[in-house]
């Protein structure tokens, strides 16, 4: 049965996001997450992390599985010390279709995950978190 | 004599321990709270041990009253026990009173104790009995809250079971899938009935899925919404995707959300929506020998 | 930049009847993405193939970095008049696309590759042109 674990990636280039993926899928999978649980989490850690590399200049991913009564809470911190994000309603309000350059996917990770935490600024960076329940019996 | 009230109870708990126990348990007894058709006595012996146990290792980690809040961390391992505990009896059948007067029952023989060890000193044993109790009621609340919160998981879990029941994919033709949908739709079945008919659409390799509201009598905008999010998904994973049976209301609903409709085809019932998988998969009917007349 | 601690890994293009077919993984950069593109527009050129398959069944994760990818991919192909079918996709990838917003505009899907053949053949089958 999978303890609590907590880990910690740096995020400086593209093949950190794949880190950070499997990290997270490993966790997951130890945890009993059903495939849409697992796929949707993933998938909103790696839009995070591609926006911390791409856009943010770099930064960490903090991962932390915690089990509760029933089943785990697995959540992801995003930070970095990059320009901030301009306009975050516009950002989170944004849908993407392939047509977009920008696509910070934001709203998208937002619509993904339980819980979705953001703070941001040109002074202090951005600071990302996303939560979910997973592997419920 | 410690000054000290909690220190004094940890004391007390630690001294008298076997006597508390057999005490407990006869008490137990006594309000007839032994079900032994439901938990044999050992079991019980066992997890009263286990709780009076935490219970004064607890105490001794608490400094004073104001560490008797339940909420923190040196109360963590008494609270797990207590879960575990409680989700035992749920399942087995016990009522929510049967598990709180379990803690319960505990007070008398430790106001009994408090009266031999501390007989010359009535005002102490007034002051550590009501903290005792104040302290065992907070256990004991918590075990209800526990029980509730374990006795609508499993309300949940079988409504789940039920869903999966009752929302059966059905294979209509070769490559054709249908779904019935009987009865109000919540977002948790809706989202359960998405991904089953996905997977369905995978496993019989199905070109059309057809969804047939017919028996749905209310959709709200978050069905409507997944209901949506179904056909778009199934476009996307490369087949078709028919919602049937929509009645004038829920054409309101879904044109109000303001979403794309090339994602959806719409027919009036699951007879024409067949006709038209039929059809667009090239399948033809000729009469038979016999015809009727 | 690709981790250098893993060997770079080739995607290869394989041939089925009259199309090709290309089958991808988990995992990946830039750097790949760009290498696929050129092999694989190369390749259609040079065998004349009418149609490309894109297995995506082994992808569990695609984010809008893979999906714009995708679309790219197959709009190259399109333009190069081979149409493009992304077949396999894993019923929790189409709903988490469809949860981020991703429509894949203009991208044909198939359930698996035999489908995915069908409906490529379906597409070629000539237009009668009215005489006179």
């Amino acid at each position: 049965m999978q303890d609590d674990a907590s880990e910690t990636i740096v995020l400086r280039a593209q093949h950190d996001i794949t880190r950070v993926r499997r990290a997270l899928t490993l966790l997951l999978t130890r945890a009993s997450a059903k495939p849409t649980e697992m796929t949707k989490f993933v998938t909103a850690a790696s839009e995070l992390a591609r926006n911390t590399v791409l856009h943010g200049g770099g930064g960490t991913a903090t991962i932390e599985l915690t089990r509760e009564r029933k089943g785990f809470r697995i959540s992801t911190i995003f930070e970095d010390a990059g320009p901030g994000i301009a306009d975050v309603e516009a950002a989170l309000r944004s849908g993407f279709t392939t047509g977009s350059g920008l696509g910070l996917g934001l709203g998208g990770a937002k619509r993904l995950c339980e819980v979705f935490e953001l703070v941001s600024s040109a002074e202090a960076g951005t600071r990302v978190r996303i939560s979910s329940r997973v592997g419920l019996k | 004599m410690p000054a000290n009230s909690v220190k004094r109870l940890a004391q007390l708990l630690d001294k008298h321990f076997e006597r508390i126990l057999s005490d407990w348990i006869r008490a137990q007894a006594d309000a007839g709270l032994l079900r032994p058709e439901l938990m044999s006595e050992s079991e019980i012996r066992r997890q009263s041990r286990a709780v009076l146990t935490e219970l004064v290792r607890s105490l001794r980690q608490c400094e004073s009253v104001r560490g008797m809040d339940l909420e923190s961390e040196i109360w963590s391992d008494t609270r797990s026990l207590l879960q575990s505990a409680t989700d035992q009896r749920v399942e087995r059948g016990f009522t929510p009173t049967e598990m709180a007067m379990f803690i319960l029952a505990l007070k008398q023989p430790i106001f009994e104790r408090l009266r031999d060890e501390y007989e010359d000193d009535p005002g102490l044993i007034a002051n550590d009995a009501w903290e005792s109790s104040w302290l065992l009621d907070q256990l004991g609340l918590y075990t209800s809250e526990v029980y509730l919160e374990e006795r609508q998981e499993i309300i949940e879990r079988q409504q789940r079971e039920m869903i999966e029941l009752s929302t059966p994919v059905v294979q209509l033709w070769d490559r054709i899938l249908a779904l019935p949908l009987i009865g109000t739709l919540d977002s948790v079945r809706a989202q359960m009935v998405m991904e089953n008919l996905l997977q369905a659409i995978v496993e019989r390799e199905a070109e059309f899925a057809i969804i047939d509201i017919t028996g749905v009598p209310t959709v709200d905008t978050l069905v409507a919404q997944n209901l949506l999010k179904t056909a778009a998904a199934t476009k996307l994973m490369g087949a078709i995707c028919i919602i049937s049976g929509i009645r004038p209301q829920i054409a309101q609903t879904i044109v109000h959300l303001g979403v794309d409709l090339p994602d959806v085809i719409t027919k009036a019932d699951l007879q024409s929506a067949l006709a038209y998988a039929l059809s667009a998969t090239g399948v033809t009917f000729s009469p038979g020998a016999r015809s009727r007349g | 930049m690709a981790d250098p601690d893993l060997p770079r890994r080739e995607i290869q293009i394989y041939r089925v009847h009259d199309c090709l077919l290309i089958a991808i993984q988990d995992d990946l950069d830039d750097g790949m993405v760009i290498a696929l593109q050129d092999s694989l527009m190369q390749r259609i050129v040079s065998s004349g193939a009418h149609g490309v398959l894109i297995d995506i069944s082994a992808l569990e994760i695609v984010d809008t970095f893979t999906g714009r990818m995708l679309a790219g991919i197959a709009r190259m192909a399109s333009l190069l008049d081979a149409d493009c079918v992304l077949v396999g996709m894993r019923p929790a990838v189409a709903i988490t696309l469809v949860e981020l917003g991703m429509r894949l505009e203009g991208v044909k899907t198939a359930l698996n590759v035999d489908r995915g053949l069908e409906l490529i053949r379906r597409s070629l089958r000539p237009v009668p042109v009215n005489a006179g």
